[in-house]
C-alpha cells in the first residue's frame, strides 16, 4: 500500500534514507541540504536507523571519510550543497577512480559567487567530469524514488560507481509537496543487502585501495572506469524498470512530456519542468504542438536517446541553470548539441540561461521561449549567442 | 578472476587490470623497485659504524635490514636515497655517493619492471 503524505524534498530524502539504514554516514552541515544529516541524526538519536553518523569538520573530511568507510565496506551516504561540494573537490574524483559506490545527495545551489544560496546546478554541474553518475529530480516524488534506486545503480557488478541524487535547493528541497511512499518492506527488499567482494575489512584478505599509478597504468584504469559508466546505462534502466514494478512510477534517462509529436521542444533539468509543464499545458490547448523533455541522467550522458527524442521536432530551446562562462552557452546546451550533430538531427536549438542563483521562472516565461523557438522556426528569427531568461536589460 | 599485481605489467589490458587498481595481496610494494628513483646512493663505513642501530628506525622505506642485532648493508633495491640515515647517525658511518650505485644492471625503461624474462636474470 502507499503511503500518501506531504513532505518537502529534504524530507522526502530522509525518509527513503530511514527505509535503506545506510551503515555510514560522513557530513558536514551546509545550506539547503543541511537538513538531511540533521534528519538522519534525528533518527539515529531516536533509534529509528543504527547508521553511523561521523560529524566531520569540513566537506573534504565529509568525503574522504565516505571514502575510507566505502573502502571498508560499508553502504555509505554522505549530502551536500554547493560550496561543501567544492570544498571536497579533490577526493570527488578519488571516490570514482577508486570505484566506490557511494551515494551523495546534492541539493543543488549555485556557487559562489556572487554570494548567494539558491537553486542552481553550477555545484553538481562542475561536478560533472569527476566520473560520478548524476541523477536529477523534478520534485520531491523523484528525488524519493531516485534516492531509492541509487544503491542498486552504484553497487551493480558491472558500475561500481558513486552516484550524485541531484534535487534543487529550496524550491524541491524545502518547498511541501504531496508525495506517496512505499512501505519499508518491499523497499528494503528491493535496495538489498550491501555485499561487496573486496573490501578492506575483510577477512583474509589484505588490500590496497587507491594506489599510486605510473603513467604506464593510468590510462588504462581511466578506459576501465569510463566503459563502466557506459555500462552504468544499462543498470540505469533496469533498476528503474524493477522499480516500477514494485511503485508503479516509471523511470528512464528523461521523460517525455507531450514530446512525441512535439514541434517545439525545452529541455531542461529539475523543478523548472514543473513550470514548463504547465507552459505546455497551455499552449496545447492553444493548439501548439509543445513539449518537454526533461533529462533524469546527465551522467552518464545518454546523448543518442536525447537527439533521438529529439528527431522529428523543428526547434529546441535547452535549457541551463548553470554558467559555463565558455561564451557558447552551458553544460546543458554544449553536451546535447554536440549530440545533436551527431546524430544529425536537423531541429533549429538555442541554448538558454535561466533561473540562475535561484531566479523565479514563471510559466509566461516559458511561454515565452515557445514562442521564441516558433519564431525560429517559422520566420527564421535568430537569436543571440546564449539568451538569458527574464534578464533586465 | 583478478590478476596478482606480480601478474600486473606494461602489457597488461584495460580489460585485465584490477578495479580501481585496487590490490587483493599484501606486501606488494617490495615488487616495486623504488631504488630505480635514486640518484645518490648511501655508503656505510665499516670501521667507524658502531651498530647503534639509529639508523633503522629514521630509515622511511625500511632499507636498512637487522640481523642478530646487526645492521647489514642497505637495501639498494628499495633505497630511494633520501640521504635522512646520513644525517640519523651520530659516527658519521654513512656518506652519500652520487649515482644510482648498486643496480646500473636492472631494467632501464621503466620503474616496476614487470618483464618476466628479466626478472629470471635477476634470479627473483
Amino acid at each position: 500500500m502507499a503511503i500518501r503524505t506531504r513532505m518537502s524534498g529534504n524530507e522526502a530524502l530522509a525518509e527513503a534514507i530511514r527505509q535503506i539504514n545506510p551503515d555510514v554516514m560522513p557530513a558536514f552541515p551546509i545550506t539547503p541540504s543541511t537538513e538531511i544529516p540533521q534528519f538522519v541524526s534525528t533518527m539515529i538519536a531516536n533509534g529509528q536507523i543504527d547508521t553511523e553518523f561521523i560529524p566531520v569538520e569540513s566537506e573534504h573530511s565529509s568525503m574522504s571519510a565516505a571514502i575510507g568507510a566505502s573502502a571498508a565496506g560499508a553502504r555509505t551516504l554522505t549530502a551536500t550543497s554547493s560550496a561543501g561540494l567544492a570544498y571536497m573537490w579533490e577526493v570527488v574524483y578519488v571516490a570514482a577512480s577508486s570505484r566506490l559506490p557511494i551515494v551523495m545527495d546534492v541539493v543543488n545551489r549555485g556557487l559562489t559567487g556572487p554570494l548567494n544560496i539558491n537553486a542552481e546546478h553550477s555545484d553538481s554541474m562542475g561536478a560533472r567530469d569527476s566520473g560520478w553518475i548524476q541523477i536529477y529530480a523534478e520534485n520531491n516524488q523523484e528525488a524519493y524514488d531516485n534516492m531509492l534506486q541509487a544503491y542498486r545503480i552504484a553497487e551493480h557488478p558491472d558500475v561500481h560507481l558513486p552516484v550524485m541524487i541531484c534535487q534543487d535547493g529550496f524550491i524541491t528541497s524545502h518547498a511541501v509537496e504531496s508525495i506517496s511512499l512505499l512501505e519499508d518492506e518491499p523497499v528494503k527488499k528491493f535496495v538489498g543487502t550491501y555485499e561487496p567482494e573486496h573490501f578492506l575489512l575483510k577477512e583474509n584478505e589484505p588490500m590496497a585501495v587507491g594506489p599510486y599509478a605510473v603513467s604506464n597504468y593510468c590510462m588504462e584504469a581511466k578506459k576501465a572506469q569510463a566503459e563502466a559508466m557506459i555500462r552504468s546505462k544499462q543498470v540505469i534502466l533496469d533498476v528503474a524498470k524493477e522499480f516500477a514494478e514494485m511503485s508503479g512510477r516509471t523511470y528512464g534517462f528523461y521523460e517525455g512530456y507531450q514530446l512525441e509529436d512535439a514541434d517545439y521542444v525545452v529541455v531542461a533539468i529539475g523543478s523548472v519542468c514543473g513550470t514548463a509543464k504547465d507552459a505546455i499545458d497551455q499552449l496545447r490547448a492553444k493548439g501548439m504542438k509543445a513539449g518537454l523533455m526533461k533529462v533524469r541522467v546527465f551522467r552518464p550522458f545518454p546523448g543518442e536517446e536525447f537527439a533521438e527524442a529529439l528527431r522529428n521536432c523543428k526547434a529546441v530551446a535547452i535549457m541551463d541553470r548553470a554558467e559555463s562562462y565558455s561564451g557558447q552557452g552551458g553544460p546543458l546546451g554544449a553536451e546535447l548539441m554536440a549530440a545533436m550533430y551527431r546524430a544529425k538531427v536537423q531541429a533549429e536549438a538555442v541554448n538558454i540561461m535561466y533561473g540562475l542563483s535561484g531566479r523565479d521562472v514563471r510559466v509566461e516565461d516559458i511561454e515565452k521561449v515557445f514562442a521564441d523557438l516558433q519564431d525560429m522556426a517559422e520566420n527564421g528569427k535568430t537569436f543571440a549567442q546564449y539568451p538569458y531568461l527574464g534578464l533586465r536589460e | 578472476m583478478e590478476l596478482r599485481a606480480s601478474e600486473i605489467n606494461e602489457s597488461t589490458r584495460w580489460q585485465d587490470l584490477t578495479e580501481g587498481l585496487k590490490i587483493y595481496e599484501p606486501a606488494t610494494s617490495r615488487q616495486f623497485e623504488t631504488g630505480e628513483w635514486r640518484t645518490q646512493t648511501p655508503v656505510l663505513d665499516h670501521e667507524k659504524c658502531k651498530q647503534c642501530l639509529l639508523c633503522v628506525p629514521y630509515c622511511p622505506d625500511s632499507c636498512i635490514p637487522v640481523k642478530d642485532g646487526k645492521r647489514l648493508e642497505f637495501d639498494l633495491d628499495h633505497c630511494k636515497g633520501c640521504g635522512i640515515c646520513v644525517k640519523a647517525c651520530p659516527f658519521g658511518a654513512i656518506t652519500l655517493v652520487e649515482g644510482k650505485i648498486g643496480i646500473e644492471n636492472r631494467h632501464q625503461d621503466s620503474v616496476t619492471c614487470g618483464d618476466t624474462s628479466c626478472q629470471e636474470k635477476e634470479g627473483k
